[in-house]
């Protein structure tokens, strides 16, 4: 039967993804409709794709009100038509990556385990099955991992310490809130290969001795809900999850937890304290997680992309993932270009690869077609970067020599049009809403900040001394990054852009 | 949403018929919440003892919960919620710009509802869709690379 492919991605799907299902359905009676998961090219999104003799064809953007041209110049056998793409693992913003994360991405029903096995899923977890729990450990620890939700924590060091802690009861949280803005690699793990993550987080319990595990979900993510339940559903009727992980003597439980609108609780402390049912506020640490974690209990805390990581070190060997990167930095990351740029969306790559060639090789400059102007990078806590800085390179040392971080691996660009005395304001704005109350410096000083900012816009440029006198106390006096980071795209913006800080001034007394 | 044609006391029972599945959990509290407003459209004052007491928790401490996570609402919201995204990557692609425009056209802020009850507008800190931007949510749909002709269209359809 001929197949026919339409990402359900939340991307493709808030452009119409659905109605260009249905229409299709309509039109080709005798075809499947495969609801696949995204390339990652949001530019083409929905990209729809036919299986044809020579490969699958990619056809994009498509709305609905295409479906009739399509059909008309003949795309069922990859004829000929204005959005024709050809094979899209040819195209150069695919060819150009080194997908291991999302190597499935594109290709799979996201809730087929068929297509999952098919392509490769659970050969990571049949191996851990057989090693040894030192083994396992030596094996993350070789991989060179690093934590991907922002700090950059080597994996296999937490993940002993969870396993050398004594403790009937372990669990393993995966953290889902991806709350920065400019971040989605979490969500198209989630929507895409929700079983990625699910072997990932097997072979963490295996590995530290833990039978519980939670998604804590943020509630902005309704379709990667959806897809990590069904997902769940299919692995504990197939016997991936539940008390025998595939037909071993190893139990592992795992269930979706959704979040509540709170960035914050994208802090680990924050986060495990949601769980528990109580307001996220942030934990003085020590205790680490790792060693008194939710309910009190020794807990794993990953980022989703550290946790997708896994099965793949197991499936290829530590070595072949150590292999990339450069310096401290190994194996790929998931790269996200957002915000105004030309070619969006996912872009994996090994560690090194430059900021310039991101924005401007790979994203294509900016979408409005002006020149950049600044990038955020790292989310809301990230620095503001100049093009004068492109040739930094993609690297967590790299970054932090320039006052940046690479945090989830989100880039933001801006066009020429951008005010940053106005994202200076907005940082501050925004760690006011989101700040949890427990320290003065960020409850009180952000605030503080967004008037002082507010006064240097109205044309009072000796503010600037005392806006950085109170980044410095946020920094220095802030239990967690929300307080202390905040002050990084403020100071950035203020030292890249100077201008941006003066040109407001006062109006002349009549 | 049920809350409309129901006295207290309903309410009381019917938030302890939407509490009780989630007893046998470990942590309870937020899935609780997210029920009991999935039902109601927010967290009615005569819930918060119900589930106070299911959690062995004071009404204060239930209502800190309400208070802390933006999403949970102390009122009923209107007809459409309409969430735009306010976050850097959308704020890039001009989102400040839609936001103004729902405002004027609706004449209400951040977090306010329309006399008419029909629509809400509230901010949301990114929904993963920034390559796409501005983004936003009507209700339990996402939409991307809104512009004002598809803000116009989602309005008049919410009127
Ligand atoms: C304010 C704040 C928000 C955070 N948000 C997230 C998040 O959304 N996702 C995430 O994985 N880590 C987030 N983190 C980092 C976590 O605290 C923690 O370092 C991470 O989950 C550890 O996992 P990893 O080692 O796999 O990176 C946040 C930290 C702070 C201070
Ligand atoms: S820095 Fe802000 S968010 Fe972090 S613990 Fe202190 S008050 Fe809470
Ligand atoms: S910043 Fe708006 S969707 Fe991410």
């Amino acid at each position: 039967m001929m197949r026919i492919f339409v990402p359900r991605d939340a991307l493709a799907v808030s452009l119409g993804a659905d109605d260009v299902a249905a229409a299709l359905r309509a039109a080709c009676p005798d075809a499947a409709i495969v609801r696949n998961s995204s390339r990652g090219m949001a530019w083409l999104e929905p990209l729809v794709e036919v299986e044809t003799p020579y490969g699958r064809i990619g056809y994009g953007p498509i709305d609905a009100s295409d479906i009739p041209s399509l059909l008309a110049s003949g795309f069922v056998d990859g004829g000929a038509h204005p959005k024709r793409i050809g094979r899209p693992e040819d195209h150069p913003f695919l060819a150009r990556q080194t997908r291991i994360t999302f190597a499935r991405a594109g290709l799979t029903d996201p809730v087929s385990l068929a297509d999952y096995r098919a392509h490769g899923g659970l050969a990571g977890l049949t191996r851990a099955l057989g090693l040894s729990p030192a083994d396992l450990i030596d094996e993350v620890v070789k991989s060179g991992l690093r934590g991907r939700g922002g700090a950059g924590f080597p994996t296999g060091i937490k993940w002993r310490t969870v396993q050398q802690a004594p403790s009937a009861q372990k669990y393993i949280v995966c953290n889902a809130d991806e709350g920065d803005s400019g971040t989605f690699a979490d969500r198209m793990v989630m929507e895409g290969d929700p079983f990625l993550l699910i072997e990932g987080m097997i072979i963490a319990g295996l590995t530290v001795g833990a039978t519980r595990g939670y998604v804590y979900l943020r509630s902005e993510y309704p379709h990667a809900i959806t897809a990590m339940n069904q997902a769940i559903d299919v692995a504990l009727r197939e016997g991936v999850l539940g008390d025998s992980v595939l037909s071993s003597s190893h139990a592992f439980h795992l269930e979706v937890r959704v979040g509540a609108g709170a960035y914050v609780c994208g802090e680990e402390t924050s986060l495990l304290d949601s769980l528990e049912g109580k307001r996220g506020q942030v934990r003085a640490k020590p205790p680490l997680p790792a060693l008194s974690g939710l309910f009190g209990k020794p807990t794993v805390v990953n980022n989703v992309l550290s946790l997708a990581a896994i099965p793949d070190i197991f499936a290829g060997g530590a070595a072949a993932y150590q292999a990339l990167g450069m310096g401290r930095s190994r194996g790929t990351m998931p790269i996200q270009l957002a915000g105004n740029i030309k070619h969006g969306g996912l872009f994996e790559v090994p560690f090194g690869i430059t900021l310039g060639e991101l924005v401007m090789e790979i994203g294509g400059g900016t979408a409005s077609g002006r020149p950049v102007r600044a990038v955020q990078v790292g989310g809301p806590l990230g620095a503001y970067f100049p093009p004068a800085l492109f040739d930094t390179a993609f690297d967590y040392e790299a970054f932090a020599a320039r006052d940046g971080l690479i945090g989830h691996g989100g880039i933001v660009v801006f066009d020429d049009t951008v005010d940053m005395a106005r994202m200076a304001r907005f940082a501050m704005e925004f760690c006011a809403i989101e700040s949890c109350g427990k320290c003065t410096p960020c409850r009180i000083g952000s605030t503080r900040g967004v008037e002082v900012i507010d006064k240097i816009i109205a044309g009072d440029s000796k503010q600037l001394a005392l806006l950085e006198d109170l980044c410095d106390t946020m920094k220095f006096g802030s239990l967690c990054a929300l307080g202390g980071f905040t002050p990084y795209p403020v100071l950035s913006a203020i030292r890249h852009f100077p201008e941006d800080f003066s040109r407001h001034q006062p109006a002349l007394a009549a | 949403m049920e809350y409309a044609f129901l006295s207290p006391i309903e309410i009381a029972a019917r938030t302890a018929e939407i509490i009780a599945p989630y007893l046998a959990l470990e942590g309870p509290a937020m899935p609780m919440l997210h029920a009991v407003q999935a039902a109601f459209g927010f967290v009615p004052e005569a819930s918060v003892p119900v589930v106070a007491n299911a959690l062995n928790l004071s009404r204060a401490e239930v209502h800190g919960l309400v208070s802390f996570y933006h999403d949970f609402r102390h009122e009923p919201a209107g007809r459409t919620v309409l969430k735009l995204c306010r976050a850097e990557a959308c704020q890039a692609c001009g989102s400040d710009r839609i936001a103004a425009h729902a405002s004027a056209a609706l004449g209400i802020g951040w977090h306010e509802t329309t006399p008419d009850g029909a629509v809400t507008l509230e901010p949301v800190f990114c929904l993963g869709l920034c390559a796409a931007g501005p983004c936003g949510m009507v209700n339990e749909r996402t939409v991307a690379r809104i512009n004002i002709a598809r803000l116009d269209a989602i309005l008049e359809a919410a009127r």
